[in-house]
């Protein structure tokens, strides 16, 4: 597999050729079909879609936890399905996910334990070790006073903070995110825009390296001024909005029932 | 010719339209549950391989992490069920020792009572009864507990960190119930033979506890320890691989759980007895 150092700066870092996304749950059900899509580095997705359009699967599928039932998915520039187990934790490792509904976190863990779990793991060290960075994370996400909390006893909108964290302690190139705003009032949402355009800027928690951002959205209005580049699934298919200034120009009237809805 | 003959007579109605509807659906339907068995076997194997893989290969990694999961897997399936298990062993005790040894008493045959008490209690029941212990108290427990984390998407968290669920999840519980099930089933024993010891001094068989203890020995073997330890360890390792792969090695939506916690002490029970067959025929051939 290529090093960072090998990849040319500006391949892309997730690619999905004519890939075909099935459902998590029934795999022979594909929910999208021939989706061709680059993620290059510091590029700020955001992709739409109704309820049940695929947009978790979808996700799923970049984030390399599901294959794609036709098509190829190449991470980091290697086709997904001849890596082999250790190439694909490495290419896990440089990719941060952020799951919908509370993010996924182990109810049984404390905060702290949760974002120490991943840094523990594949460092093989103490939970003392590891204090530096969860400390450090904890405070970028605001999550300081709820570290020795159960991750079961908050609610879901700091769940998903956690899962923010989670995500960042191991300093991923790219960051996936499924439906984060969903549920959030609008100091929150303000709160997770900001914080992900300064990552997406580079933050010196990255060594000022921009973060790759993809997130999927039931409301791309949230998203309008943030994102540079836009998606939307519908019907099973893929639509590349591209960017910022097409997305507001655009007369086509599934963009316009998406953005006044 | 036969074919020929076959050919000349009046082809039969179709079974529906003889009213003889049951056979046929009914082939189908055990054929249907053949072909199940042996998917589940394929798939239980399969897990069951890869488990092994991973626990030779990855023992060591990560082992802060893992190895405090061991020790927590052996204190809920081994340490907390001890009550439980030193309770069943006064009934075995009772049921058990103390009426086979009254009995072969009765009939003069006390000089086989050792020879009872190690075939029943150390080779067959001994280890089975804990084995279905830990399976009804910890084994349906794993179903529900890996089942809800599958159902809500916890296990792909792990993979989407790096984390292999198998060496995370799968592999401790493995380890933790093999030492549990074997550490139980010696503690069962001994409870078993001292309290069926206590109840046959409370009806006054004149069995000495020297010649009752010295039965007990002359009738062991060897084999018999190593016997049980891989017997135990071999029902440990059944158990928390069914439990795991009806947990973890499927998508499950929640209202799934209750029905995957059905098949897998099914199962394991089936597997379990399996493995007891096997023993048994070992005992035989040494």
């Amino acid at each position: 597999m290529n090093t960072p150092a090998s990849i040319d700066a500006a391949a892309p870092l997730i690619e999905l050729v004519q890939a075909d996304i099935a459902a998590v749950l029934e795999p022979d059900v594909a929910l999208v079909e021939r989706v061709s899509w680059q993620l290059r580095p510091g590029e700020y997705w955001a992709v739409g879609g109704w309820h049940w359009s695929g947009k978790s699967d979808w996700l799923t599928t970049v984030a390399g936890l599901q294959h794609p039932s036709g098509g190829q998915h190449l991470l980091f520039g290697e086709d997904i399905t001849v890596m082999t187990q250790p190439e694909l934790v490495a290419a896990r490792l440089r990719m941060g996910v952020v799951f919908e509904n509370g993010g996924r976190l182990f109810p049984q863990m404390t905060v702290r334990e949760n974002i120490a779990l991943p840094l523990r793991y594949h460092r093989n060290c103490p939970a003392e070790e590891t204090n530096e960075a969860v400390e450090t994370v904890l405070a970028l996400t605001g999550l300081a006073d709820s570290a020795p909390q159960l991750a079961g006893q908050l609610n879901r909108g700091w769940r998903q903070r956690v899962a923010l964290a989670r995500a960042l302690v191991l300093r991923p190139e790219v960051l996936l995110l499924d439906n984060p705003l969903a549920g959030l009032d609008p100091r929150q949402v303000r709160w997770w825009l900001d914080t992900l355009a300064a990552f997406n800027a580079g933050h010196a928690w990255l060594g000022g390296r921009p973060l790759a951002i993809v997130a999927t959205t039931d409301d791309l209005r949230l998203w309008r001024d943030q994102a540079r580049q836009f998606a939307l699934l519908q019907g099973r298919r893929w639509l590349s909005l591209g960017g910022r200034t097409e997305l507001i120009a655009s007369e086509e009237s599934t963009i316009r029932e998406f953005l006044a809805a | 010719m036969r074919v020929d003959q076959d050919s000349a007579k009046p082809a039969a109605p179709p079974l529906q339209a003889s009213g003889l509807a049951l056979p046929r659906s009914y082939l189908n339907f055990v054929g249907q549950q053949i072909f199940r068995l042996l998917q589940t076997i394929q798939g239980v194997g399969a897990f069951a391989l890869i488990t092994l893989g991973v626990t030779f290969t990855k023992f060591n990694a990560a082992w802060r992490v893992t190895h405090p999961l061991i020790r927590t897997q052996i204190d809920r399936a081994g340490v907390r069920l001890l009550p439980g298990v030193v309770f069943f062993g006064l009934a075995l005790g009772l049921v058990i020792v103390a009426q086979t040894v009254s009995l072969l008493q009765r009939v003069g045959a006390e000089q086989y009572a050792g020879t009872v008490m190690v075939t029943v209690l150390i080779r067959e029941l001994g280890p089975l009864a804990t084995a279905l212990l830990v399976l009804a108290r910890v084994g349906t427990a794993i179903v529900v507990e890996l089942g809800l984390s599958r159902a809500q998407g916890e296990v792909e968290a792990l993979e989407a960190l790096g984390i292999d669920p198998v060496h995370y999840l799968v592999m401790p519980r493995v380890i933790g119930l093999a030492a549990a099930i074997f550490s139980l089933t010696v503690y069962l024993i001994l409870v078993a033979v001292f309290s069926g010891y206590l109840f046959i001094f409370l009806q006054d068989v004149p069995l000495t506890p020297g010649d009752y203890f010295n039965q007990i020995a002359r009738a062991l073997r060897w084999e018999d320890f190593a016997l049980l330890a891989l017997k135990t360890a071999t029902f440990g390792a059944i158990i928390a691989t069914v439990t795991c792969f009806q947990g973890l090695a499927q998508p499950l939506r929640l209202e799934d759980v209750s029905d995957a916690t059905t098949r897998a002490v099914a199962q394991s029970v089936a597997g379990c007895v399996a493995a007891d067959a096997l023993f048994i025929l070992v005992y035989v051939v040494m």
